[in-house]
């Protein structure tokens, strides 16, 4: 996963409230370096009595280089935070806020455009690396195990359960990512797919999808065309009525291309394996494999 | 957040997008007052928050006052349901009135959010007055696009090159020119999903109006328009999903289901909901308690569910993570003691404290499976529903 995984791994908090508090003990205790905090008004202070925090994301930059940004902002100052780490030239910026106005990311969206950094989220649990005991977000550290399973998905309680049964099942993981439920993110299924392609470490991949949007279908034809690996995919929503948000701001039909079914059949097409519900991903992950 | 048509007009007049002259009444004898003053044929239209209202009966032409009182009095109180609303009856608490405009053509004006794009997109089309979703279908060429750079706006010379494409002539041209401009500025100021004009309609004389006007609001982006906020009607909601609202609970309803769905994460929810279907049987709800939930508002959760009559079972599907197992039972336990409201249930709980809270609920009075999972949830409702 080296889009994701940097050499130093050094991680930038941003939005130390109590929430990002509670996370970032969470990160820590998983094995992750966390380098500095960026707080308003908590500058000059200490987290954990040894990680400094700083006024901007500029001056914890010059002072402790991380890599990686992540972001427990509130909502109506998160836009202003990712742009804020854009400038700083972050590599990877997860960011775990839910409910961002749509008009703030499609211009941060558009303002991405060109620039290296790349955005995972919003709305997301963010990503882990079991080996590397590198989690930036709030993906339980408890439930993964190291492996050669790459699980990427829409929703933070499926990436759960998916990685609970895998687990279970002695299946490891080589990366877990959640590229979250809004319509407008960083990273798509696509993205994440073809670094789980390049990646030596992943044997095969996870991917749980949802109602609405077209992005698994984008993924079925990248699968389709350029992925040698097998993949299993499971599609929440297929009891959803049309035009109802389901709690995910992109969790909604609209069209039938937005059709639990229309992504099934696209997926199937492209030779992936279906899993009927999430809860049965780890038993087709275990029969794939044993098959190779 | 959806707007009335009043509302939504009340705002195209103040950006100078040109309407009909209209009022809002809520009384028959307003309504009177109205086409009074506009001594001639008006239009009646139900405030109501579904599309579609037209052929549902929501939308008369009135010759006179005498005529429009009539058709207010039957209009006014009542509900309307339409093709697009599904079992939901809306009520109607207030018509619009507005004057009736001679038409000699109706075209189709929309911006909404490209979530494919990423960026906003102004819909054109020559085919307006019709549902633009059959449009889009059978005469795919006669929608016409322009994505906006959301840093940049709508450039002028893209909408003067979508115009000239169109031979609407010189004068319709420059209408709907400072039209698309005007809606954009809404559009952006008010952080709008959707403004819809259908249709968007040409007079004998060459005016352009926009007839019919729906806007949807960014409910994320509530928090900078506390002006908006007030514009919300609660009563075109259903009750039980506005009180969920106030509980900070995802809740929809959803029609003709059996088994009640509690559940933390959309995700998860969506997923549980889907086990129903294995079952047998259909979700009556979809509803997401959040991460972080606490003993009151699991317990608002259950007396939501409860009291819906078309639930028979409940299915309560929790992975504990930053929410605790033990909390969540004891909400559920709590909202039991203070509704008195048993139905059975199917529970499943996985993670933080799942085992206090078995414990718990193994202590209470309630009529309680536990299952390890889905799958063996699913067989359980099965079972409980004797379903074979």
């Amino acid at each position: 996963m080296s889009l994701l995984d940097k050499d130093s791994n050094k991680v930038l908090i941003q939005g130390l409230g109590r929430d990002g508090s509670f996370q970032a003990e969470r990160c820590i205790e998983f094995g992750t370096k966390i380098v500095s905090g960026v707080h308003p008004t908590k500058a000059g202070k200490k987290f954990k009595q040894n990680i400094p925090i700083f006024g901007s994301v500029n001056e914890a930059v010059n002072e402790t280089s991380p890599d990686i940004g992540l972001i427990f902002v509130p909502a109506p100052f998160a836009a202003d935070a990712i742009i804020e780490q854009i400038d700083a030239n972050i590599s990877v910026i997860v960011c775990v806020t839910e409910g961002i106005p749509i008009a703030d990311m499609v211009k941060v969206n558009e303002y991405l455009k060109g620039k290296k950094t790349r955005l995972i989220g919003p709305n997301c649990p963010g990503y882990l690396i079991p080996e590397k005991k590198l989690k930036v977000g709030i993906i339980p550290g408890s439930i993964v195990k190291p492996g050669n399973v790459g699980v990427v998905s829409r929703s933070g309680t499926l990436t759960y359960e998916a990685i609970v049964q895998l687990t279970k099942l002695g299946i490891g993981q080589s990366a877990c990512v959640g590229i979250g439920g809004d319509p407008i993110n960083g990273t798509s299924f696509v993205d994440v797919i073809d670094m789980f392609e390049e990646d030596e470490n992943t044997e095969a991949i996870v991917m749980i999808g949802e109602i609405g949007g077209i992005k698994e279908q984008e993924a079925a034809e990248r699968i389709k065309n350029s992925v040698s690996k097998p993949v299993v995919a499971s599609i929440v929503g297929q009891t959803a009525p049309e035009g109802r948000r389901m709690g995910h701001a992109g969790a909604v039909i609209t069209g039938k291309s937005a059709l639990a079914s229309e992504k099934i059949n696209s997926l199937k097409d492209a030779g992936v394996v279906i899993a009927d519900s999430p809860t049965e991903i780890g038993q087709k992950v275990k029969e794939l494999l044993k098959i190779k | 957040m959806q707007l009335h048509e009043y509302q939504a007009k009340n705002i195209l007049n103040k950006h100078n997008v040109p309407i009909p002259f209209g009022k809002v009444a809520s009384s028959y004898l307003e309504c009177e007052e109205i086409v009074k003053s506009v001594n001639g044929r008006s239009v009646i239209k139900a405030q109501v928050h579904a599309g579609g209202r037209g052929k549902a009966g929501g939308i008369k032409v009135v010759e006179g006052s005498e005529d429009a009182k009539k058709v207010a009095k039957e209009m006014l109180g009542s509900t309307l349901k339409t093709f697009q609303s599904g079992d939901t009856e809306f009520p109607i608490n207030k018509v619009y009135v507005e004057e009736a405009s001679d038409i000699s053509r109706e075209l189709y004006l929309a911006l909404t959010m490209d979530f494919d794009e990423k960026c906003p997109v102004i819909i054109f089309s020559t085919e307006g007055g019709m549902n633009i979703e059959e449009v889009a279908e059978k005469t795919p060429d006669k929608i016409i696009k322009i994505h906006v750079n959301p840093l940049i706006g709508p450039s002028p010379y893209k909408i003067r090159n979508l115009l000239s494409q169109l031979n609407l002539g010189k004068k319709v041209s420059q209408q709907i020119f400072s039209i698309i401009q005007n809606l954009y500025e809404i559009f952006n100021s008010l952080d709008c999903t959707l403004i819809e004009i259908n249709p968007l309609a040409v007079t004998e004389n060459d005016k352009v109006l926009a007839l019919d006007a729906k806007i949807t609001i960014d409910d994320d982006s509530i928090f900078r328009h506390s002006d908006i906020k007030d514009l919300f009607d609660k009563t075109q909601m259903n009750q039980a999903e506005l009180k969920a609202l106030s509980s900070d609970l995802a809740y929809i309803k959803l029609d003709r289901g059996k088994v009640g769905c509690m559940v933390n994460g959309a995700g998860l929810a969506m997923a549980t909901m889907d086990i129903t279907i294995k079952a047998g049987t259909a979700p009556a709800n979809f509803l997401d308690v959040g991460g972080s939930a606490s003993e009151e508002r699991i317990e608002e959760a259950y007396k939501i569910i409860t009291s819906d009559r078309d639930v028979e079972i409940i299915l309560v599907n929790l992975f504990g993570g930053i929410l605790r197992c033990d909390v969540a039972a004891k909400g559920i336990i709590n909202g039991f003691k203070n509704t008195n409201n048993s139905i059975p249930m199917v529970v499943v709980l996985r993670g933080t404290n799942s085992d206090d809270a078995r414990l718990l609920l193994e202590k209470s009075d309630l009529d309680i499976s536990f299952a390890e999972d889905l799958p063996s949830a699913a067989v359980e409702i099965r079972n409980k529903l004797g379903i074979s």
